[in-house]
């Protein structure tokens, strides 16, 4: 639960009717109850200050964007983690006799060139896709908020080596790394991937979390907590990280969009998740050469794989308008 | 401005040997290249240690890639799978993902600012809302689906361009995989300048120019454009090292024997002169594109002055 009595919540811009009130005003409205129209009319009553995270909240369930994407994301969640709830069939079983066949009854998408139900490939491939991008995310933002958050808190030789170490990292072309390091590793399991991506990831959460550490260590209650006696530990947990984490949650959101992009394009290429697994990137690149005479075993995938990259983005984008509207 | 570029230059020598290394450390440790020689078949273990010995390989890893380093700075990139010189696969290489690069960073400069600008004065209107939206659902298209689908329907069924460049690749035929890499970041160029537009619209300076009568079209290009377009070039120059490196799909598609071509054959047949040979090179165009931007800064906004 984050500090209620931070500068933050004065920027927190209100909904509809009700302005932002700085802490203070609705401080001193809180206490003057009997006074009447004081300050604008809202559609809730003046209660105690809606803190960043409620007020980003409130934002949120009204935002079309947000609900439709999150609606999306949950939907995509359930069918990784339980595929047999909407394809009742093997996404392994091959008809040879029925390869390339267009959609049927039964098998609304087609069949792929081995004669495998192209919908039930489509509805498998979602758990490797939605497995990568959430271990990668999560990865890379707790490594790249505890390194980031620590080199900004404490700088001094620690904060310069990590972010030459970052530069060191942004050098190098994303695919072009991918292909090298995971064409050597014949391990079948997403974790090559995931392990990559978290290795290349980091950096950019990294500066991100340094940037806001940096920038909320120089505001006035967390010097009020060392002038107190707090040690950095509690410095650290209770009043900098409530106050840096909105941006690297943001960020993380979107990077989860483009980590499942990034997956896919490794498939495609021959350096990412290798068969058996079903992967929508390994779908399209086999597909690929027979665009010419059956474009529907290139289409589906492709489709399912935009639609899941273009929800965590805008789930992303929703995010960040309602944590920091001045963005907006 | 001088003393600031030298500090510049010499800042990038740690990232440029840890990029390389890494890479270099990759290649060479996680693969095996004398194994990769040999293809299918298991090398005789003598001809095998000859070799290492031959290639300096049975030295400790710092000190192949010092030596590696070394024959880099005379010119001497080592010899690729099909025993031509590196040396010779970037000359024919490079130039032709130049020319793409070229083509893709003007379509998404043109292209990306004028709908950003566009959409950044019509903030929240229905136009401004369609852009948005067109460079969400293009950003989450990945490069190897979009590439596909250009290629067929332009290509295949309406035959306005060619499906596949000539060895050659000549400009009229790289339009299409221009168009094809721009594609994200074109959407992000449009989203930057849009933000930047729609905030600086409402400045006080754009309201004095406005104020003392001068045309709308005026305000826009010499005030309101000037200003705005610092995030975006930081943007583009950091997006040119993203886009050679990144071609690698493009290049794929449309069969263009450039930089991606030639980087993906190395790493198939895991020949380590030619990955890290190109890899370097494209660090150092990375690191080098970074420090143009921060040297244009200057130029674009006169307030930054560099020490």
């Amino acid at each position: 639960m984050p500090d209620p009595y931070v500068p933050k919540e004065a920027i927190g811009h209100g909904d509809g009717g009700s302005a932002a009130l700085a802490i203070g005003e609705a401080e001193s409205l809180e206490r003057r109850p009997g006074a009447p129209g004081a300050g604008p009319p809202g559609p809730e009553p003046l209660g105690k200050p809606r803190s960043l995270w409620s007020d980003a909240w409130h934002d949120l369930y009204r935002n079309p964007v947000f609900v439709i994407s999150a609606l999306v994301i949950v939907f995509l969640v359930i069918i990784a983690i339980w595929p047999q709830l909407i394809a009742t069939g093997n996404p392994y079983r091959a008809d040879l006799a029925k390869a390339q066949q267009g959609s049927q009854p039964g098998h609304p998408f087609g069949f792929d060139t081995q004669g495998r139900d192209v919908y039930t490939r489509v509805v498998y491939g979602a758990r490797a896709s939605i497995t990568v991008g959430v271990c990668a995310t999560t990865g890379a933002a707790l490594l790249g908020s505890l390194l980031g958050g620590l080199a900004g808190f404490f700088g001094g030789w620690g904060d310069t080596l990590l972010s030459r170490l970052a530069d060191i990292f942004f050098g190098i072309p994303v695919i072009l790394g991918g292909l090298v390091f995971l064409s050597v590793v014949t391990s079948t399991t997403v974790w090559p991937v995931v392990g990559f991506i978290v290795l290349l990831g980091w950096p950019q959460i990294s500066r991100i979390a340094r940037g806001s550490v940096v920038t909320a260590k120089q505001n006035d209650y967390v010097q009020a907590a060392r002038a107190l006696g707090a040690g950095n530990g509690r410095m650290l947990l209770r009043h900098i990280a409530p106050n840096a984490v909105a941006p690297v949650i943001v960020v993380a959101t979107i990077a989860l969009g483009t980590y499942i992009a990034l997956e896919a394009t490794l498939s495609y290429l021959g350096a990412g998740l290798k068969p058996p697994t079903v992967s929508w990137g390994i779908d399209i690149s086999t597909a690929s050469t027979y665009i010419r005479t059956a474009p529907h075993m290139l289409l589906w995938p492709a489709g399912a794989l935009s639609i899941t990259v273009l929800a965590f983005i805008m789930l992303g984008d929703a995010v960040r308008d309602a944590l920091d509207p001045k963005l907006r | 401005m001088g003393r600031y570029t030298v500090r510049r230059l010499l800042q990038m020598i740690p990232v440029f040997i840890g990029s390389t290394f890494l890479i270099f450390f990759m290649v060479y440790a996680l693969g095996d290249p004398v194994a990769a020689m040999f293809g299918d078949r298991a090398p005789d273990p003598a001809t095998a240690a000859q070799i290492r010995r031959d290639l300096y390989l049975d030295e400790p890893l710092w000190k192949q890639y010092l030596h590696y380093m070394g024959q880099i700075f005379h010119g001497n990139f080592g010899t690729a799978f099909n025993g031509q010189s590196v040396t010779e696969l970037m000359a024919s290489a490079f130039p032709v993902t130049l020319r793409l690069t070229i083509v893709a960073v003007v379509i998404e400069m043109v292209v990306g600012i004028v709908l950003g600008v566009f959409s950044g004065l019509r903030r929240g209107r229905d136009i401004d809302t369609t852009v948005l939206v067109l460079t969400l659902v293009v950003v989450s298209i990945p490069t190897f689906v979009s590439g596909y689908l250009l290629q067929f329907v332009f290509g295949v069924q309406w035959g306005w361009a060619a499906p596949s460049v000539a060895p050659e690749a000549p400009l009229n035929e790289l339009l299409l995989p221009g168009l094809v890499l721009a594609l994200v970041s074109l959407a992000y160029v449009t989203r930057l300048t849009r933000t930047s537009i729609a905030e600086n619209a409402r400045a006080d300076y754009v309201r004095t120019a406005l104020a003392k009568g001068l045309p709308r079209r005026r305000v826009i290009t010499r005030h309101l454009l000037r200003n705005s377009l610092i995030p975006v070039v930081t943007f583009i120059g950091t997006d040119i090292g993203a886009l050679m490196g990144g071609a690698i799909v493009t290049e794929r598609i449309f069969n263009i024997h450039g930089v991606g071509f030639q980087l993906y054959q190395g790493i198939l047949r895991q020949n380590s002169p030619t990955v890290v040979g190109f890899v370097t090179i494209l660090v150092l165009v990375f690191l080098l594109a970074n420090l143009l931007v921060d040297l244009l800064y200057a130029v674009l906004d006169p307030r930054i002055r560099y020490a």
